[in-house]
């Protein structure tokens, strides 16, 4: 087993405009919490921001928050712009908000990893996120 | 494990101590005629109205929209019909942020989570066949709420229904967005100014229009305890009245069009407190410090909407328990109107039957539990008392906070734009919702079916059925009223709306023109967001 990765880098933003910002907002400290760097892009995002600023920041994870009903429109055209970015193999993808049951195997499908409906514990995606991100990011220059 | 409990000192939702046993001696500083009064009377602790609901019952207010303006009116009119008498509408994301169905942003949302509205023609079918001189219309929306109050005044025209015999609400809370709800348009200081311009315009033309729902609800569902929300929701009705009585307005002519809205939480005797103090704050602020003279003014009456943030995608029926037990909280505590959120909102906006359950959960309490035999049931009680007691203090240490913070003839006004602008509020909430959070995750806040008593096996619910053509039928719609309207008066009416900002007018006189150009409303809102600047938000966490 690898040993666990240390100084995890997670970006977070909330696509469209949809409002409902407190369980990311709620995510972030828990993030920040557990020792990872959390970068919040906020709200009213577009795909293409969230992957361009994953590349720039050269982030280990990928968390968006949707609880407008769009994530089947919105999640593909993030997907597609972190492959067109040749990230999507490099980032963890999650993607929390009201998703209903049947769309989690199709979210998988476009690369998605973990998927967490309202509700979920935040220990659950942190610990999702110590088991899923492989690599160990080197300790930053001083 | 059950010794160890009764160790434990209890406390409210919020965090408020509760003593095991409250006596006389808990209201040893309490005058009741000074503090309570009759219901009716100043301060109106125990409500707005002497009979209260011997006299009427509260209004059964369900919010709906979704999908077109034609889908929803068929909810609305299936709604009124199964007992609702007031109709509550709800906007979709791209309508509430001021852009348009074909904006980028909107892709997806529109429709989704409320109703499309891009020009009067959508507003017109949204009220199909409902005489807006006989049911009260609750719209909303806020930063763009001038321009959406414009559309309803114009459909209100067209059908010769006078303007005075209107009597609804628009929520026009426009400082409570930057904290609460989040679907602004505008920054804190102009969309102040828009908010108002409604209570101007609407004193003077729209005589029984409440022009400010005053909310706390939204404040609650980003997190807030039960004391931040109560403060809050009161410093942003204080920054309006200031800047009213800045705007010239004399306080008796527009306070009594005031209103307000909280959330319900589980915790019922904070929840009834809570209620019962913001009665008694706002008629002393009324009096003391605007110097109202009007009982009108200074008695304060509110909504209630059970809070879906409360609701559990596990056991999803236990939410009808929830949903009872915090409408009968936001009885106990005298709301004038009630939403009951729908048992399946932690997976999608109500279905049909969620939503006949919510109203026959208030038809139940009205009909079958007594509580509405008499006025104020629990007044008197020491328990209730002192809690009412220790919110009321507990809130003004905020506002005090917020005050502080501001300066000049209207502290409260400026202080309220501080405190958005530092991000104080936000990071007060989000602080609260964390910390809820983990009392969630620790199992010191027990939740049934979540982090206790879960049950095996999930129930498969009937949800609501979202129509993915809407969004593009929607965008038809938009095309067709651009291509069947004068360019010229839309230009017009655009750049009079336009100046009229510039030179700080009151707008809504331009907006009925550019409504009726058929402008849209993201052409509206883009001219003003040309000249006041648009909000980004600043992802305080």
């Amino acid at each position: 087993m690898a040993s666990p990765p240390t100084n995890i880098k997670v970006l977070l933003a909330k696509l469209g405009l949809d409002g409902h910002d407190r369980g990311i907002k709620v995510i972030a400290r828990a993030m920040r919490d557990a020792g990872m760097e959390v970068v919040y892009m906020g709200m009213r995002v577009t795909p293409d921001q969230v992957a361009q600023t994953a590349l720039q920041e050269d982030v280990d994870v990928v968390g968006i928050s949707i609880l407008s009903g769009a994530h089947m429109r919105l999640i593909p055209r993030l997907t597609k712009a972190l492959q067109e970015r040749e990230i999507l193999d490099d980032v963890l993808v999650m993607v929390g908000g009201t998703i209903p049951e049947d769309d989690v195997e199709p979210l998988q499908k476009m690369g998605v990893q973990g998927v967490f409906p309202v509700g979920s514990f935040t220990t659950l995606m942190t610990e999702f996120i110590t088991a899923n991100v492989s690599r160990g990011r080197s300790a930053p220059q001083v | 494990m059950a010794d160890g409990m009764k160790e434990q000192p209890k406390r409210s939702l919020s965090g408020l101590d509760v003593k095991p046993v409250y006596t006389p001696d808990d209201l040893a500083g309490t005058d009741f005629a000074r503090d309570l009064g009759q219901p009716g009377e100043f301060p109106f602790t125990r409500g707005p109205y002497p009979n209260m609901y011997l006299g009427r019952l509260w209004t059964r207010r369900q919010i709906a929209g979704f999908g077109t303006a034609q889908a929803t009116n068929e909810r609305y009119r299936f709604l009124l019909d199964h007992g609702q008498n007031g109709i509550s509408t709800d906007f979709d994301h791209p309508t509430l942020t001021g852009y348009d169905s074909d904006h980028e942003l909107a892709e997806g949302e529109v429709g989704r989570l409320g109703v499309a509205i891009d020009s009067v023609r959508d507003m017109d079918d949204l009220f199909l066949d409902i005489p807006l001189d006989k049911v009260s219309v609750s719209l909303t929306i806020n930063h763009p709420a001038i321009v959406l109050l414009g559309m309803f005044l114009s459909v209100s025209e067209q059908r010769g229904v006078d303007w005075s015999k209107l009597r609804g609400t628009v929520q026009n809370d426009s400082l409570k967005e930057f904290h609460g709800q989040k679907t602004f348009a505008l920054g804190p200081g102009p969309s102040l100014k828009l908010t108002t311009d409604i209570v101007e315009f609407c004193t003077k033309h729209v005589p029984n229009w409440y022009t400010i729902s005053i909310s706390g609800y939204h404040i609650r569902e980003c997190g807030s305890d039960a004391v931040q929300e109560l403060a809050f929701t009161i410093a942003q009705g204080m920054a309006y009245v200031e800047s009213a009585l800045e705007r010239g307005l004399p306080v008796d002519s527009f306070a009594p069009r005031l209103s307000f809205f909280f959330g319900c939480h589980n915790d019922v005797f904070e929840e009834v407190a809570k209620y019962r103090a913001a009665r008694r704050m706002w008629a002393r602020i009324m009096k003391d410090r605007y110097k109202a003279s009007k009982p009108e003014s200074m008695r304060l009456r509110f909504h209630t909407q059970t809070l879906g943030s409360t609701l559990m995608r596990q056991d999803p029926q236990n939410n009808i328990a929830r949903g009872t037990l915090q409408a009968l909280a936001a009885v106990l505590g005298g709301t004038q109107s009630l939403h009951v959120s729908g048992y399946d909102e932690a997976f999608d906006i109500p279905s049909e039957e969620a939503m006949r359950m919510s109203l026959a959960t208030q038809l139940i309490l009205s009909h079958e539990s007594g509580v509405t035999n008499t006025v104020d049931p629990l007044a008197g009680s020491y328990f209730v008392e002192s809690l009412t007691n220790e919110i009321e203090e507990a809130a003004w240490g905020y506002i005090s906070k917020i005050e502080e913070m501001g300066s000049g003839e209207y502290p409260i006004k400026s202080g309220m734009l501080s405190a958005i602008d530092t991000g104080y509020i936000e990071r007060e909430i989000a602080r609260s919702a964390y910390e809820y959070q983990l009392r969630i995750e620790s199992g010191e806040q027990v939740v049934v079916g979540l982090n206790q008593y879960q049950s095996e096996g999930a129930q498969k619910l009937e949800l609501f059925q979202f129509d993915p053509e809407e969004e593009e039928w929607q965008k038809g719609r938009l095309a067709e009223t651009r291509g069947g309207r004068s360019p010229a008066d839309v230009k017009s009416a655009l750049s009079s709306l336009k100046q009229a900002a510039v030179d700080d007018k009151n707008l809504m006189p331009t907006v009925l023109e550019a409504v009726g150009a058929l402008a849209t409303e993201g052409e509206m809102l883009d001219t003003m967001r040309d000249v006041y600047g648009e909000y980004v938000d600043p992802g305080v966490f």
